[in-house]
């Protein structure tokens, strides 16, 4: 029926992308004296990089909830486990007494990067390439833990429906958080303290020999990992076990009597959503510089959710969408409202302290409320279209 | 000696406490439409349901092509070749027309595109929509639909559970018109029925379930004349 469809003008979308985010970091370095937005420490590239990782999670979350209709509410969960799995992996031996001084040391001496090092050499050419190769592993590592939690819990908690499946994952989460706050396991997790000093997004900079920044890649490298897993989702989607995915989430039964076993694919979708959760978590902990426990609150999943339903259920590109806008809302564009403004002389009514969460809050309403299917409701913006100009049919017209 | 696809040896089948199915024995041979009629509640859906592994059943023997598959799960009995349509169409709302037949084949790993032709030959209209989401056709279409779905496992038997739910008489001649394309083009049907006028008419042979039981059975023609069916199932007693 359908040809192969070239993905060509897509890719080159996404490479100029690419291309443009190094530009947008580095402008500042070429042309010294643009405004204060384009500084690399302006909420311009706090949004992009946190919403890259977002997006990353929350597409995971759509893979789960939008389209294999399973309600999970674990997510923050197994962001922790990434967080944690890339932390502990890749804390430099040097600075292992320094992170678990209250326990007297690490119980857990390996450290990617130092393996690599020993292998490529600490300076130059070497030292990059056992960092790249040290982050990927963690990364990967990450994932894959999270991904074996989900399958043992998954046993279990997947024969639950509905709300029963949300409350018996929430737990979950709340249950691994507090397990990594225990003090007993303090020597590996370091117990309610912070891991840190493991590469993050700005170790990917590059430096001469001064130690001063010569090119910058700390946008482009969360851009380019979300990039890719959110990639390796969309073809899972479309392929047909994506397929088998959402005749689960239309209707169980005809799915069953078509042969598709219903527990194995809902297994298979969770274990890969929680992958990519876990991939996102090790992401989070990059950006934030630390891996801390009480930051993967249930607070965490909510906003999360909040992003999916906004950006639409069953809509990747709209999850994309709604984190940047999102996170752009919450980070920078709504900041004005909780300082005093004058316009003139005349002193703004309202605004302090805390006033931005009542704005966004109402921004949120209004959302729900005009748009119910969310931005995207369940289509897809077509990245061929855009970049060739022409409409192609589409099997997303859903409305 | 005809060629026996399914052979049901008296089924049971209960759910909680309550039997729905109490010891049905029928067969469905190679190239026939077999139907089964009877009032709501009289087991008739309970017993598709167990044929195709979604109802487990409490006693009897199922055989299909020679082999037990009495408990077998759902995707081996439909990997066997058993295909069902399920009762009230349950086609994937938000799934495209061509997404929904694409599952149909879910279990088949060989190409795709004759068995679409097909399909779309004997529905022009599913063609014409192909790109829509299942959900925003009519009821006939998603009739169409299912039973379109069910024809892309390439099965050797056809199960049907009313087919005609729902629709109104002249979709209803349609649905019948391409059920006997079908059989026609060699295919074996098992149709399960309350409008057992249609039903019997295309039919080979029928049996009428009455509480869990099969209370007559013959050619579709022998019971259309019974005076019994007459009266309960085609509402002509008496008069005609």
């Amino acid at each position: 029926m359908s040809g192969k469809k070239s993905n060509l003008p897509a890719l080159t979308g996404i490479v100029i992308l690419f291309l443009f985010i190094i530009f947008l970091e580095n402008i500042r370095s070429f042309i010294p004296g643009l405004p204060m937005i384009f500084d690399p420490m302006s909420p311009l590239f706090t949004v992009l990089k946190k919403a890259a990782v977002y997006s990353l999670v929350a597409v995971s979350m759509n893979l789960l909830n939008g389209f294999t209709g399973l309600f999970s509410l674990g997510q923050a969960g197994f962001m922790l486990l990434g967080a944690y799995t890339y932390a502990i992996l890749t804390v430099p031996s040097a600075m292992k007494d320094q992170v678990y001084y209250l326990f007297g040391g690490c119980a857990f001496q390996f450290s990617l990067v130092d393996f690599f090092q020993g292998i490529f050499g600490s300076a130059g050419a070497g030292y990059a390439v056992g960092l790249i190769l040290s982050c990927l592993i963690a990364i990967i590592l990450a994932g894959v833990v999270a991904g074996f939690f989900a399958f043992l819990i998954g046993f279990p908690v997947l024969r639950l429906k509905s709300d029963y499946l949300a409350i018996a994952t929430l737990g979950f989460a709340e249950i691994l958080r507090a397990i990594f706050q225990w003090q007993t396991l303090g020597p590996v997790t370091n117990g309610a303290n912070m891991i840190k000093g493991f590469p993050t997004f700005t170790s990917f900079n590059i430096t001469g020999a001064g130690g001063q920044v010569v090119l910058r890649l700390s946008t482009f490298v969360p851009f380019l990992i979300t990039t890719v897993c959110i990639a390796i989702i969309v073809l899972l989607i479309n392929s047909s076990y994506g397929r088998a995915f959402k005749s689960i989430r239309d209707d169980e039964i005809a799915a069953e009597a078509m042969g598709i076993r219903l527990f194995t694919h809902k297994m298979l979708s969770f274990v890969i959503s929680s992958f990519f959760a876990g991939v996102g978590g090790a992401m989070f902990a990059m950006y934030v510089a630390n891996a801390q426990a009480k930051a993967f609150t249930s607070t965490m999943t909510y906003e999360i959710l909040l992003i999916v339903v906004i950006g639409g259920i069953g809509s990747v590109s709209g999850s994309v969408l709604a984190t940047f806008l999102y996170v752009a809302c919450s980070e920078w564009w709504l900041r004005f409202l909780d300082s005093e403004q004058y316009i003139g002389s005349f002193k703004v009514p309202l605004l302090r302290n805390g006033f931005r969460m009542v704005v966004f809050s109402v921004v949120i309403m209004i959302i729900v409320l005009f748009f119910s299917q969310g931005i995207m409701g369940n289509r897809e913006i077509d990245l061929n279209a855009i970049f060739t100009g022409k409409k192609r049919k589409s099997g997303s017209q859903g409305k | 000696m005809q060629e026996c696809v399914l052979k049901i040896e008296d089924l049971k089948v209960s759910y909680g406490g309550i039997q729905a199915v109490r010891g049905i024995s029928f067969e469905v041979n190679k190239g026939e439409i077999v139907t089964l009629i009877g009032a709501n509640g009289a087991g008739k859906s309970s017993t598709l349901r167990t044929i195709s592994g979604l109802v487990k059943a409490n006693g009897g023997r199922v055989t299909f092509m020679g082999e037990d598959i009495t408990g077998k799960d759902s995707t081996e009995i439909v990997s066997k070749g058993l295909m069902m349509v399920p009762e009230g169409r349950r086609i994937f709302p938000n799934l495209t027309v061509l997404e929904n037949l694409k599952v149909g084949a879910y279990l088949r790993n060989d190409d795709l595109s004759e068995d679409l032709e097909m399909v779309f030959h004997y529905f022009p209209r599913l063609k014409e929509r192909s790109w829509q989401a299942g959900g925003t056709l009519s009821g006939g279409e998603q009739q169409m639909l299912a039973v379109g779905r069910a024809l892309m496992g390439k099965p050797k038997l056809l199960m049907m559970d009313e087919p005609s739910l729902g629709l109104a008489p002249i979709v209803v001649q349609g649905i019948f018109d391409i059920i006997n394309e079908i059989h026609s083009s060699g295919a074996t049907v098992l149709l399960i029925e309350q409008n057992a006028n249609m039903a019997l008419h295309v039919a080979d042979r029928a049996y009428v379930i009455e509480n869990g039981r099969i209370s007559l059975s013959g050619t579709g023609k022998e019971l259309l004349e019974d005076e019994k069916v007459k009266s309960a199932y085609l509402g002509s007693g008496g008069k005609g």
